[in-house]
């Protein structure tokens, strides 16, 4: 691989990413100018700010020509999941659905952190998870579908993409790191399933749709689902509220960031995630078990056994597996380190 | 799972398409009514609706294959000054709305015709072009055109008409008039806002590209 440096300018070769630490002035990193342009915090001193490559300077990068192919493949992957269908997927979703700008942009939660930050120990499933396991997670609860194994090729040219994203960033970084994950602004004092609902309606289905099933053309989802079967399932990290609050204040609608408003935001994210979709591969078959086992690290923040008011129905009381069926995600529930718990 | 599938060239029927708000309830439109009705269309959209290039001059827009439900959203504005054309709106309001919908479903049904305008376009200027129409620059912000406008750039549902294989100059004169505010009838300023964030060069390259898109018919 081509040595990169760290420096405070951007070099006049193809440099395949920049990373700039403290003090920066703008004009290092001209990329994201017109993120600030357009409202999204500029970065403060003491962030880490990472541009990553995109596909062009893959094509000119100094690197063995398979591995260009493995992590094309990777990006085919990410962006086009769906070719995993019946597979590993078994919704309407790509890892683009949500993860915008093909996986790069700030605030649209940019992957190649993960491959900077892993392995690390996550809240989700309570152990030291490494890059693999962390995509593996996307396919159970994401995708509602079953990850492809550990060390398998796919597996391989996914991570391999999201560290080629990383190219540069230094390994462990000590600093916050700029336009990371889906930011929720402030979450506002109530929020209302009727303002969502109107707001959805005025906004968001023009795309998505009255019953939020997205729009399929050509063989293709245009606009993904947002509830239903062709949606993410209960255990997916956008059903949490300031999950889903974050990604719509930062991204909706699309090409129009930050047009809503902070309630707005909140509002939306709180109709969307109180509709119904598959169960959480978690569930054992009583949702006050899972709330209990999983409230404190995750469902705390979601509407997951909530009731709703307008009409009595109990969110995610069900066992909808959705197309996946009987197919269980083999990573769910397997823990590690039981030696080190003692 | 829902499954929807639009089947653009039958503009028989016109449905409410599977957007939202924006698309107004349709008449049902005959095509063979529609033909007769179009017989003022066809001196600049041509009788086989293809339209035509017209360089350094206002381009007709391709109408062959456009979904019917926009073809008749767009009649509607021009009719009702919500889309500003000074050579559409007396055509557009010599129609009534019964003659609207035939209008737009005998286009609609045409079999696609191919685009000019994008010849002459060099390699860089084409390679931009198809990156910002399937990748998008979001470092500039600007959401790839298939984002909405569908696989190929061949439209999504009936809001987001196809724009793959539609002449360079009109899609050109469309994207500038967002940019300038004097085309404000897109949904939501969805258009509106990508386009505004789009260079000179942007527009130049993503209109050649999309020229040289050929599209079988349906």
């Amino acid at each position: 691989m081509t040595p990169h440096k760290t420096t405070l300018g951007r070099t006049a070769l193809a440099v395949a990413g920049a990373t700039l630490a403290a003090g920066v002035s703008m004009a290092a990193w001209a990329e994201y100018e017109t993120l600030v342009e357009m409202g999204y915090p500029a970065p403060q001193e003491g962030e880490l700010v990472h541009v990553p490559p995109t596909m062009a300077d893959l094509e000119q990068a100094d690197i063995h020509p398979e591995l260009k192919q493995v992590i094309h493949r990777g990006y085919e992957l990410f962006t086009d999941t769906q070719q995993l269908r019946g597979k590993n997927v078994f919704n309407d979703m790509n890892c683009s659905s949500c993860h915008l700008g093909e996986g790069r942009q700030p605030f649209s939660a940019p992957v190649w952190p993960a491959a900077v930050t892993l392995p690390d120990f996550r809240g989700k499933n309570q152990h030291v998870n490494n890059l693999e396991e962390r995509i593996a997670g996307c396919f159970a609860y994401s995708m509602n579908g079953t990850p492809p194994a550990y060390g398998s090729d796919d597996m391989l040219a996914l991570s391999a993409y999201h560290q080629w994203l990383a190219t540069g960033a230094p390994m462990y970084p000590d600093q916050p790191i700029y336009g990371r994950g889906f930011p929720a602004p402030e979450r506002p004092e109530s929020l209302s399933y009727a303002r969502g609902e109107a707001l959805y309606a005025e906004q968001c289905a023009i795309c998505h749709s009255d019953d939020g099933a997205g729009l399929y053309q050509d063989g293709e989802y245009v606009f993904p689902a947002l509830w239903g079967d062709g949606s993410n399932n209960w255990g997916a990290g956008i059903v949490r509220t300031h999950t889903a609050a974050g990604f719509i204040k930062n991204n909706m609608p699309l090409g129009q960031p930050l047009s809503l408003s902070d309630q707005q935001a909140w509002d939306l994210a709180y109709y969307m995630t109180r509709q119904e979709r598959p169960q959480d591969p978690r569930f054992t078959g009583d949702v006050d078990e899972v709330l209990e086992r999983f409230g404190a690290t995750f469902h705390k923040n979601s509407s997951y056994g909530e009731v709703r008011e307008h009409d009595g129905h109990r969110l995610a009381d069900h066992a909808n597996w959705g197309e996946k069926g009987d197919v269980v995600p083999w990573n769910v529930g397997v823990p590690r380190f039981e030696d080190l718990k003692d | 799972m829902r499954t929807v599938r639009i089947a653009r060239g039958l503009g028989l029927l016109l449905s409410l398409g599977l957007a939202g708000g924006q698309v107004q309830a349709q008449q049902a439109g005959d095509a063979a009514r529609g033909q007769q009705a179009a017989a003022t269309c066809v001196a600049c959209h041509q009788a086989d609706g293809s339209g035509m290039h017209v360089a350094g001059g206002e381009s007709w827009p391709r109408l062959a294959g456009l979904p019917a439900a926009y073809i008749a959203k767009q009649l509607h504005d021009f009719k009702a000054g919500r889309r500003q054309n000074a050579s559409m709106m007396p055509f557009a309001s010599m129609l009534d709305d019964q003659q609207i919908a035939d209008v737009a479903a005998y286009f609609s049904q045409l079999p696609m015709t191919d685009a000019q305008g994008g010849e002459a376009a060099d390699e860089a200027l084409l390679r931009r072009g198809e990156q910002l129409a399937t990748r998008g620059d979001w470092d500039a912000y600007i959401v790839s055109c298939k984002s909405c406008h569908g696989p190929g750039n061949q439209g999504a549902g009936s809001t987001f008409p196809g724009i793959a294989n539609q002449h360079a100059g009109y899609i050109e004169a469309q994207l500038r008039a967002w940019q300038k505010g004097t085309r404000a009838n897109d949904p939501q300023n969805l258009m509106g806002a990508i386009a505004q964030r789009m260079s000179d060069r942007d527009i130049r390259a993503v209109s050649a590209w999309l020229a040289n898109q050929s599209v079988a018919s349906d």
